[in-house]
């Protein structure tokens, strides 16, 4: 039977057997834990902590009045050394809080579950779910409860758990799933009460069979009708967004439409699991799980990680590196943001750790288009990126724009399966910082 | 000090197969088509296909050198081009005429345009159309140690039916013809290494050999349809010359367009035409159209028009 998917993709090589049998382990940071301000999409937190101030596990470090945004909530207890720049994954100093780890993690006291949680207004939910900071852990890091908004006169009718991680080398979702599916399975049924004419889908690629098994067997060990697991087509990148709304629902939409529009909301596993333990037992969003891998790294690990640890710190946990790397990236590679250094902190985003020895990492220069269609027929968004990256290069936005290219989500199939290897991931990101900014220009004028 | 690390644009990695390694595909499919071409004709022909290789990576060298870019001679593209092009030529074709047939080709129809992946015609193709117009009586006697072979096309051309050679040797290739268009066999397994190693998709080549058999089927050649496909240039040219990346369409939806031109004009041209071969001819005009398919031949883009509705 052919499963679900969508139109294009590519099949990189998956990678995942470093970790995927690996249980997930703790850390406890031993030194000071970097919390940068700008961890969600929309707008930045502003410190509201002074250098000095003792904090608690669970208190609130950063935060803003905007309503796309998530407070920062400190992960361990102790002082706050400093308010200061530092250098984090998204290659720039940032504004960030940092505090020295004191060992003990005392809890903030007002950190408990919401009482009588399971028949409680769902309400209430949403207020938690800001309150303890969630947001998308994906690695979009939307704020879950913008998402969980929908205008009123949006009908939610599908409410998809993402549990596909189409990332190769990468298991956090993965593990999580075998390890906790009791708690992803709460979670949705928590939110299900939010969108009384929803039905929930949990959709899985087809490469983790035992995940798949354990969310079929949790659902109907909670026995809710309301709830499927959807075993998925093993394609990059079924776990975006569009792909995964396109094999679950078989509906696509237009650019400038949203999720909601087609009456679906997504969220990935772990920000399901973290919801219902915000609920559920009182924990707010100050960690997340992890993959520390790559061929450069010595014992490839899944973490279970407080926010704000230093990667160095999990690397050496790992065993350090067993040849020297020439990338290191935070998330998957194929997304992922490439680092100049591992004294970054681990923030909302960071999916995994991956480090490349010389033979992995991709690194050979451009040549010229042979003009295979390789790049036609990789691309899930169906444009032409052979034909936009001139545009781009001589900076002709506006026939860029007329092309599709705003539709690009930056999947880097193109890029991947070019055999000349042309950078097109990168110039559509260009193009489109680039167009962005000048309407950003124009609408100020 | 740690060594700095790379910093790059994601994605981080990459598909095995770049440039060279397609054109390294692509001459090994040639090559059972080769072998077959020097045990019909001799060590001939396999002195004309060095011939040209060599001309055409020397002198895509040496206008790389002069024009000062990049030298790309070893993305064995030239190399492709330099043994196509022997493989449309008849084994007895002066070996000079060879070189200055690959040249052309190469400077003339690739560089002129701005090399790999910008020349709008096939250089092969264009090459040996320069070649007929010049040396026509060299180009077209088949002459080998002295016994005239005379194609099975123009055998039909000139309406000698019953002298036909039998469906087995056309099929195996020992008949007459250019050193690499004779043996439908060795070309059919390059198609399948093509096919196997995903270096070309069977549109172009299922489609345009199909509207070939159907037309001519329709048209009531006297050969039959089975022949008529499996004789001269058009399993060459439609498995490895009408499939070129650079001058055929990049959708599959205007690979099929553009195969079935080349198929309606190979048909015309053996039927109605005073050339008793159609395939180089009519990829070289399609080739000119390529850029018009592309444009209208384009995907649809996600949501943008319902699929399920």
């Amino acid at each position: 039977m052919k499963l679900p998917s969508f139109w294009g993709g590519i099949h990189p090589p998956q990678k995942k057997d470093a970790t995927a049998y690996k249980k997930i382990e703790e850390y406890l940071p031993k030194g000071e834990l970097v919390f940068p301000m700008a961890q969600n999409l929309g707008a930045p937190c502003q410190p509201v902590v002074k250098k000095g101030d003792r904090v608690l596990v669970g208190q609130k470090l950063g935060d803003t009045e905007a309503f796309v945004s998530a407070p920062i909530l400190s992960s361990v207890s102790g002082t706050v050394k400093e308010i200061g720049l530092r250098l984090t994954s998204a290659g720039i100093y940032e504004n960030c809080v940092i505090v020295e780890n004191d060992g003990l993690y005392e809890k903030d006291p007002s950190w408990a579950p919401i009482d009588n949680y399971a028949e409680a207004d769902p309400k209430e939910y949403l207020k938690r779910i800001r309150e303890a900071g969630i947001v998308g852990f994906g690695g979009a890091t939307f704020p879950t409860v913008v998402k969980l908004s929908p205008p009123p006169d949006k009908v939610i009718k599908w409410l998809i758990v993402n549990g596909v991680e189409c990332e190769p080398y990468i298991n956090c979702d993965n593990r999580l799933m075998l390890e906790e599916p009791e708690k992803i399975v709460e979670g949705l049924r928590l939110m299900l009460r939010l969108f009384p004419e929803a039905e929930g889908v949990i959709g899985i690629e087809n490469n983790k069979p035992d995940a798949i098994k354990m969310m079929e067997s949790e659902v109907s060990k909670q026995g809710d009708n309301k709830i499927a697991v959807a075993s998925l087509a093993v394609k990059y990148p079924q776990g975006a967004e569009k792909m995964l709304i396109e094999a679950v629902t078989r509906q696509e939409y237009v650019m400038t439409a949203l999720p909601a529009d087609v009456g679906c909301i997504i969220l990935n596993v772990r920000t399901v699991h973290q919801i219902r333990e915000a609920i559920a037992a009182g924990e707010p969003a100050i960690s997340r799980i992890i993959t520390v891998t790559g061929e450069a790294v010595a014992e490839p690990k899944n973490i279970h990680v407080p926010l704000g640890t230093s990667m160095r710190e999990l690397i050496d946990f790992c065993g350090g590196f067993r040849e020297q790397p020439v990338k290191v990236i935070s998330g998957g590679p194929m997304m992922g943001v490439s680092l100049r250094s591992i004294d970054i902190p681990v923030v909302k985003s960071t999916s995994g750790i991956l480090a490349l020895t010389a033979s992995n990492a991709h690194l050979a220069p451009e040549s010229a288009c042979i003009r295979c269609g390789r790049c036609f027929e990789g691309c899930p968004m169906g444009l032409m990126p052979s034909v936009l990256n001139p545009l781009v290069l001589m900076r002709d936005y506006k026939a860029f724009e007329e092309t599709g290219g705003m539709n690009c989500i930056e999947c880097g199939a193109c890029s991947y399966s070019c055999p000349a290897n042309r950078h097109l991931t990168q110039s559509f990101r260009d193009g489109k910082s680039t167009i962005m900014a000048m309407r950003r220009k124009a609408a100020v004028k | 000090m740690e060594r700095l690390l790379a910093v790059s644009s994601s994605p981080h990695i990459h598909a095995q197969q770049d440039t060279k390694a397609i054109m390294a595909w692509v001459l090994a499919a040639l090559a059972p088509a080769g072998l077959a071409g020097i045990y019909f004709f001799g060590f001939r022909a396999a002195a004309v296909m060095a011939v040209c290789v060599a001309s055409c990576k020397i002198s895509e060298y040496i206008w790389q050198r002069l024009a000062q870019q990049t030298v790309t001679v070893g993305d064995l593209s030239a190399a492709v081009t330099g043994l196509l092009l022997a493989y449309n030529l008849p084994p007895s074709i002066p070996f000079w005429m060879a070189a200055v047939g690959s040249v052309f080709a190469i400077i003339v129809v690739k560089q002129f345009f701005g090399g790999i992946g910008c020349n709008i015609v096939n250089p092969a193709l264009a090459g040996r159309a320069f070649m007929v117009s010049s040396w026509p009586v060299s180009m077209t006697s088949w002459t080998v140690d002295g016994v005239s072979g005379a194609t099975p096309l123009a055998m039909i051309k000139e309406g000698s039916i019953a002298d036909l050679p039998g469906i087995y040797d056309v099929f195996i290739g020992n008949i007459g013809g250019c050193i690499g268009e004779t043996s439908a066999a060795a070309l059919l397994i390059g198609f399948a290494i093509l096919l196997y190693k995903g270096i070309i998709n069977w549109h172009i080549p299922v489609v345009y050999i199909g509207t070939v058999a159907a037309l001519t089927a329709a048209l009531g050649r006297p050969a039959g349809p089975l022949y008529e496909v499996i004789t001269g240039g058009l399993f060459l040219g439609a498995i490895f010359m009408a499939t070129d990346y650079t001058t055929s369409p990049m959708t599959k939806k205007g690979q099929v367009i553009f195969a079935f031109g080349c198929g309606l004009l190979t048909t015309l041209i053996r039927v109605f035409g005073g050339y008793p071969e159609g395939v180089s001819y009519s990829i070289l005009i399609m080739n000119l159209t390529v850029p018009l398919i592309d444009k209208f031949a384009r995907p649809r883009i996600f949501g943008e028009v319902k699929k399920h509705g």
